[in-house]
């Protein structure tokens, strides 16, 4: 196996006089699993690895990408990244980052054993999912997917400037969705369990969660519009978590293009609000020592209090915003040049668990699921409408389901309404922790 | 860059891959080889911020017993590279039979970029980076309160070849090039945004047929308008839909929930109902992938099959599924055309192409007359559909009240939330107006480029996913 901060070097180490260049080298082994009716509906095993190479020169960026970690794969990224710099516009801003002597936390991503577990190990985990889900209730009528997969990543950067740096980690999830059904009605739900290691998965936890999440919205009716107070089940909150922080990218600010643009030191939450993008967290799923141009991960605290601190920024947005960057560079692996982006947002957890925040609610809605959230919420005007499904909260506890509806309110308004953070963090993969959240004041829209 | 014309892979090296994929045992085996190279410009604040180059190269192999499919996935096409994958792949045929087999692969029609008029590839850098700095000019000329424009241009040429242990061995050649605008625009209330794009399954003649700066325009216009916008209103109302820019409403309303990977999982509310009546009797819904150059346009699909028409629903009756080839095998027919996949990374599955209602008899500006109160949908964003249930969601990103069947106030983005069953028997009014547009389809983690269309139709009550009084 080459070694990707060798070959990383070895390219920023051909920068030209009057250039600086950067290489990305990554490489992932994924598996995945799916069970369907006691056998493995497939299993793909892929391995993915590449270069992206950044050339700048008089203030401007190219970039190129090869699917490959041959010589010649590097040879073809770097002539064409060059080539391709000069066609960009000349900005004194545009410039590859220095390291700035932040020592990069110390964290356990890596679990060996994920490498040496056999694959019969993990299909059995996903025979086993499917199987348990199938057990949880007599009502449950199909399982359309139960899947076990994983991802064993490494990445390694280097540039001309002085970088070098390389991290590696390992996941793995199990996922299953269920179908409940009575008579003609259908309704399915979803259960899942992340960790770093097989070990660390709870498959009778995603089995059971998938299946009460399904038979619970047998008999759902298309609830009357009204005002609510909406309680968002972990996975929703982080959902909402990862687009509150893509409206906190410095780029997006300086760019005209955040509602959080100049208003750093004004109240945009409800006193206590405390929001933090923290990647030294070893629990997050996003943690990380090294941000995507090489610079020492780091906390960043974005609301306290219920006031706006600031933004995320990269190299690039740092500078032409006259700060430092708070080494938020992220990428979504070699095919793609770095931007801001958020790794492990968390909001400070209260002491309620679940029952808690339903019982101090007393009326309201949980929200099980949503769908649009993409096509929904609008990150420059803030504007928030999203399909839901849930169950309604009577009297502090779960009553009737509902479905087909939507959700809706702005991102500003939603900070100023949160009612209650639950105690209940749980870490997801993707760049947001979720726990159970109370909001107020949400417009419920429905028949 | 230089472009290879040369095959991608020796047919023998690729029959030897299939038998080493059979050797375990197995119904099927196959191997995808597929060389991509793109480019794409972004422009923003006013800067060219990069050009982009892309190559990816490499084969991904499955192997199908019974009901399991092994998948493996490799760059090194070389021999011992591509049998390495197969023999991955088959790792899934415990304990099989199956011994060596002989694979003869036979010539099918190969698709070619022969629609294609200036392969992008010859086209100088400098004229993708101009074609946005005009982009730029136009959009922020469309009125004083555009405070931000950023656009992209992209285009792609992805080769490929696949075959399989029947004996089918086919390739198309698909060139492909768009460019989108976002505007925002700034005013009393906050900020408002407006999106346009031209995508189309074309070369760079795409932009001597079609004007940047009508696409810039268009951009800027619908965040300007929308910055008097009122907050939507919440609740059920009658919803007028543009020709086009409804057509996500069918892909999602209906077209997943005709996969036939979700029916034949009977995971969708359409599964064993063909022969119903499933939409109104003014609903006829195809599938097809040789229609013009629209955005979900291709000769030949990711399993070596030749795109046709399909019709899904007709006269509100339904006819058929989409099908590729490992649901199809199973039920012992053929495959629609419908088998695609992101990239030789993944796995084929059932996918759409261009999906769309045929034009129907109203006049559109009579069923706008017709409508009493309601709302004008006249560009929606993305949506999304749990194929389970039916529900459905599809955001407005450009919508009106309807007041005394007229367009009256512009209203702020929400989404629209419906049940497809529901919608489709809801159709009252279908336009003798049409348009197709172009959209990306995800499923599974994958996705592809397709493309929606349909005439302006009336849904007689759809819930409108606002915050204001209905």
């Amino acid at each position: 196996m080459p070694d990707l901060l060798e070959i990383a070097e070895r390219i920023a180490a051909q920068a030209a006089s009057g250039e600086d260049v950067e290489a990305y080298v990554g490489r992932q082994r994924e598996t995945e699993v799916r069970a369907y009716e006691g056998d493995i509906e497939s299993l793909s095993v892929a391995e993915t690895a590449g270069i992206g190479v950044r050339v700048v020169r008089d203030g401007r960026q190219g970039f190129a990408y090869v699917g490959s970690l041959s010589d010649e794969g590097a040879t073809e990224a770097l002539a064409e990244a060059r080539d391709n710099a000069g066609f960009a516009t000349a900005d004194e801003h545009v410039g590859l980052v220095e390291p700035d002597g932040v020592v990069p936390p110390v964290l356990e991503l890596w679990r060996e054993e994920l490498l040496s577990t056999p694959t019969e190990d993990k299909v059995a985990l996903a025979l086993d999912l499917e199987r348990r889900v199938r057990a949880a209730d007599p009502r449950i009528r199909q399982v359309t997917g139960a899947d076990y997969s994983d991802s064993i990543s490494e990445a390694a950067i280097a540039s001309s400037r002085g970088v070098s740096a390389s991290s590696r980690r390992t996941v793995c999830y199990v996922g299953a969705e269920a179908v409940a059904g009575e008579g003609s009605e259908s309704q399915n739900g979803y259960g899942y369990s992340a960790g770093r290691a097989v070990a660390d998965l709870d498959v009778g936890r995603a089995a059971g969660d998938a299946a009460l999440r399904a038979t619970r919205l047998l008999g759902a009716h298309k609830p009357q519009s009204a005002r609510v107070t909406v309680v968002l089940e972990p996975r929703v909150t982080a959902s909402l978590l990862g687009i509150i922080a893509r409206t906190l990218s410095g780029e997006e600010v300086l760019k005209g293009r955040s509602l959080f643009a100049g208003r750093t030191g004004e109240d945009v939450g409800v006193p206590g609000l405390e929001l933090v993008d923290d990647p030294t967290n070893g629990l997050a799923f996003g943690a990380a020592a090294f941000d995507a141009e090489g610079l020492a991960c780091r906390r960043n605290p974005l609301i306290e209090g219920g006031k706006l601190l600031g933004y995320l920024y990269d190299g690039y947005a740092a500078r032409r915003a006259g700060t430092t960057s708070t080494a938020s560079a992220v990428r979504a692996g070699f095919r793609s040049t770095p931007g801001v982006g958020a790794r492990a947002v968390t909001l400070r957890p209260g002491d309620l668990d679940a029952e808690g925040v339903l019982a101090a609610v007393g009326e309201g809605l949980l929200v099980q699921g949503v769908i649009g959230i993409h096509s929904g919420v609008n990150a420059v005007s803030g504007d928030f409408s999203v399909g839901a499904e849930g169950v309604m909260i009577r009297g502090g506890e779960l009553a009737e389901p509902v479905r087909e509806m939507t959700i809706a309110s702005s991102i500003q308004r939603m900070l100023q309404h949160v009612a209650h953070v639950g105690a209940d963090v749980e870490w997801l993969p993707g760049p947001a922790c979720g726990m159970t959240l109370a909001i107020d004041d949400v417009a419920l829209s429905g028949a | 860059m230089s472009i290879t014309e040369a095959p991608l892979v020796d047919p023998a090296v690729i029959e030897r891959a299939l038998v080493a994929g059979l050797r375990r045992g197995g119904d099927l085996a196959e191997v995808f080889v597929e060389d991509r190279r793109s480019t794409s410009v972004s422009l923003d604040d006013r800067r060219v911020e990069e050009l982009s180059s892309g190559h990816d190269r490499g084969a991904g192999v499955r192997v199908v017993v019974g009901e399991t499919t092994g998948f493996a996935h490799t760059a090194d096409l070389s021999e011992a590279g591509l049998v390495a994958a197969a023999e991955a792949a088959s790792a899934v045929a415990r304990g099989g039979g199956g011994g060596v087999r002989e694979v003869a692969l036979e010539g099918r029609p190969f698709g070619r970029a022969e629609r294609v008029e200036v392969l992008p590839e010859t086209v100088p850098k400098r004229s993708k980076v101009e074609l946005l700095e005009r982009a730029d000019a136009a959009a922020r000329s469309s009125g004083s309160a555009v405070v931000q424009v950023s656009a992209h241009y992209a285009d792609s040429r992805r080769r490929f070849v696949v075959a399989n242990s029947d004996g089918l061995f086919a390739g198309d050649d698909q060139v492909r090039t768009q460019m989108g605008v976002h505007a925002v625009a700034s005013g009393d209330a906050g900020l408002q945004t407006g999106y346009e794009n031209l995508a189309r399954t074309v070369g760079f003649e795409l932009f001597e047929r079609n004007s940047v700066e009508a696409v810039a325009a268009a951009a800027a216009h619908r965040a300007l308008r929308k910055l008097d916008a009122r907050p939507a209103p919440s609740g059920v109302v009658p919803v007028v839909i543009k020709r086009g820019s409804g057509g996500i409403l069918v892909h999602e309303a209906c077209g997943h929930g005709l996969e036939a990977d979700v029916t034949t999982k009977d995971a969708s509310v359409y599964a064993g109902r063909v022969g119903e009546q499933v939409a109104s009797p003014l609903v006829t819904l195809v599938d097809d992938g040789t229609l013009g150059d629209f955005w979900g346009t291709f000769a030949v699909d990711d399993e070596g099959n030749a795109t046709q028409r399909n019709v899904l629903i007709e006269n509100g009756v339904l006819g058929d599924y989409m099908w590729d080839v490992l649901r199809a095998r199973k039920q012992g027919r053929r495959s629609s055309g419908n088998g695609r996949r992101q990239s030789y990374h993944h796995l084929p599955m059932v996918r759409m192409t261009n999906t769309y209602v045929l034009a129907g008899q109203d006049d559109p500006d009579e069923i706008l007359a017709q409508t009493p109160h309601g709302v004008y949908v006249a560009r929606l964003g993305g949506g999304s559909v749990n194929t389970t249930t039916g529900d459905f969601v599809f955001g407005m990103t450009e919508a009106y009240l309807i007041e005394d069947g007229k367009i009256t106030a512009p209203i702020r983005d929400a989404n629209l939330i419906g049940n497809g069953p529901d919608v489709l028997r809801s159709i009252d009014a279908v336009g003798s107006d049409f348009d197709v547009l172009p959209g990306t389809c995800g499923k599974d983690g994958q996705l592809v480029p397709v493309g929606c269309g349909m005439p302006t139709m009336r849904v007689n009550g759809v819930t409108v996913g606002g915050t204001a009084g209905a």
